[in-house]
């Protein structure tokens, strides 16, 4: 019965679509206003050296030997491009995405408007573009509300790790590193590209899912970053930021895609 | 029908003393306008992506004389911005923030910032619209966080009523707020003074006036560049600050140690004290600065290095020329003054 419903359904459908219908023309959909565009999913798993990440109780250990606990770790995606074997590459616009490991939902990127089409690599930015850094006044994922903006020299902070070592000299034992600069030889902008094991198929009525891990262990790893004791606090753009934005640039891993 | 009559009649007392009186158009379209005067470069600034309407305008005067932009609602922008004195503090060497905390600068003036190509003394700030960010969430200024700063407004029926008539409905966001500001401050054109007369035919100098202006355009006006009278550009003027090493602060470059901004002239009669600390409290001793008390260092700027000759005529007819840069109308203009 559901199946004879439905079989009536879609040739009423094709039969509405023909010329000769007695509906005027003008009140159907236009085959240009259809949207055939799907989504691409993103979940984003934050780890330390191959173990989740857990903030506040967990404790995990650098390439230095030192140990440190995590409070705090935020971080830009932005400009996320989709490629396909052939060179085809869909843009997405107003893409920006703040991940805030205290925040769930913010590990589940929703890439929109992303054409029927079987793609096999990724382009995205870490941080935030620098037109979008000198235009004012913005919303969403740029909101100064998300504590990702540097007040007093104008930018966003690219990405924000914040925890606990007892290797810092500081009282607190705290470890702070703000980086950001989105211009000039220190700025903290990273390109990433990774391609996918398989084909991310993507149609109007299907969503895959890209499975991705981001590795905090390889922002404290040698040449660029010493250890917790020299350097447990980089909150300006300087040469430290930028070293620490070369090490974060190799911080992501396809692990998946799932059709 | 009586009932009914009474029903309503106590319905309306009930509804009218449940909200906020309606606050009455203050200004009309024709009043706010984006100008830029005869001969100006084109602003950095302008409000295509903000369009400029008198309800956004009052908008952000509100928000301006509004001390609830504060931790404790105790200080507005308004509070070291005075329209007296072009925006700038009147006997304040620097700010003074909540709970009696001093900031490290001298206030700077507010006219013509949709020519500022970045805020602040050491141009840290690069946006008109994300300016207020800085002395809202500084501790020793306004202390205050967006967040709360969000979930008061919200809270306000005064400022649902602004919000729905500058934005269409009352939802408020730091977008919205920085952007009425923005419409404001963008707003403060000061190009009415004796100085402008005398350029467009109007009026002319004194003689004295004249001299002064002679001598402005060769010893000063290299940095003081007409007619915004600043390059703002960044530069030692031969201060000794080494608290404070302002521009080098955001570049991090050693070369811009104890460089600041070059501030506009515009209404310098009215913004003592001057300087980016706020040292000298009159122009004689400005230009005593330049002539005898220029500091030599690595930074200092070329220009000035062994100062800048001026007599004692020369000083008394550049401080004749300069108070032509006084802009009365701009000083007292009602749409800029103070609101609550």
């Amino acid at each position: 019965m559901k199946k004879i419903f439905l079989l009536l359904v879609i040739s009423v459908s094709i039969i509405s679509c023909k010329k000769d219908e007695v509906i005027p023309p003008k009140e159907l959909p236009m085959p240009d206003v259809i949207d055939t565009t799907g989504f691409l999913e993103i979940h984003i798993e934050n780890v330390v050296n191959g173990a989740p990440l857990s903030l506040h109780t967990s404790t995990y250990v650098s390439s230095a030997n030192d140990t440190f606990s995590v409070d705090i770790l935020k971080y830009y995606i932005s400009n996320v491009q989709l490629v396909t074997a052939s060179g085809y590459t869909y843009t997405e616009v107003e893409s920006y995405y703040l991940v805030d490991h205290s925040q769930p939902n913010s590990l589940h990127l929703m890439i929109k408007k992303v054409p029927s089409n079987h793609f096999s690599s990724i382009n995205f930015t870490i941080g935030v573009d620098s037109t979008r850094n000198v235009s004012g006044s913005q919303t969403g994922a740029l909101d100064p509300l998300n504590d990702m903006f540097w007040t007093w020299n104008s930018g966003y902070i690219m990405a924000k790790m914040e925890g606990h070592s007892p290797q810092s000299p500081e009282p607190t034992k705290k470890i702070v590193y703000h980086i950001g600069g989105f211009s000039g030889k220190f700025s903290g902008i990273r390109n990433v590209s990774l391609v996918f094991p398989n084909t991310a198929d993507v149609t109007k009525n299907h969503i895959p899912i890209l499975n991705l891990k981001a590795d905090l262990y390889q922002w404290f790893v040698q040449p660029n970053f010493s250890n917790f004791s020299t350097s447990y606090f980089i909150t300006s753009i300087v040469q430290e930021s930028k070293d620490m934005a070369d090490n974060y640039a190799n911080m992501f891993s396809v692990v998946s895609v799932v059709n | 029908m009586k009932k009914t009559l009474s029903i309503l009649f106590i319905s309306f007392i009930a509804f009218s003393c449940s909200v906020d009186p309606e606050i009455k158009p203050i200004i009309t379209e024709d009043e706010i306008k984006e100008v830029v005067p005869e001969g100006w470069p084109t602003p950095i600034y302008n409000f295509s992506s903000n369009p400029l309407t008198a309800d956004g305008f009052t908008l952000g005067r509100f928000l301006f004389y509004d001390p609830i932009l504060s931790s404790d609602n105790t200080i507005s922008c308004g509070s070291c911005h005075q329209q007296f004195a072009a925006f700038a503090n009147v006997g304040h060497d620097i700010s003074h923030g909540v709970n009696g905390l001093l900031g490290t600068r001298n206030t700077p003036a507010i006219q013509n910032v949709n020519w500022l190509p970045a805020f602040m003394h050491d141009g840290g700030i690069n946006h008109i619209e994300v300016m207020p960010l800085g002395p809202i969430t500084n501790p020793v200024e306004m202390n205050e966080t967006m967040t709360n700063v969000v979930a008061k407004l919200s809270a306000s029926g005064k400022y649902k009523q602004l919000f729905t008539k500058a934005y269409g409905d009352d939802m408020v966001n730091t977008q919205r707020i920085f952007k009425a500001i923005a419409q404001f401050m963008g707003t403060m054109y000061s190009y009415n003074s004796k100085y402008d007369k005398v350029k467009s035919g109007d009026e002319s100098f004194t003689a004295q006036e004249q001299s002064g202006y002679t001598l402005f355009v060769q010893r000063c006006s290299s940095c003081h560049k007409e007619p915004l009278f600043s390059d703002y550009d960044y530069r030692n003027n031969g201060l000794v600050a080494y608290a404070d090493s302002g521009r080098a602060h955001i570049t991090g470059n050693p070369s811009d140690r104890y460089k600041f901004k070059t501030p506009s002239l515009r209404n310098i009669e009215k913004t003592a004290p001057y300087m980016h600390d706020g040292r000298f409290y009159t122009l004689d001793q400005c230009l005593n600065h330049y002539v005898s008390g220029i500091v030599s260092s690595s930074t200092l700027d070329p220009l000035l290095v062994g100062g800048i000759s001026l007599s004692a005529q020369d000083k008394s007819d550049l401080i004749a020329f300069l108070k032509t840069l006084t802009d009365t109308k701009f000083l007292t203009d009602p749409r800029y003054s103070e609101i609550h």
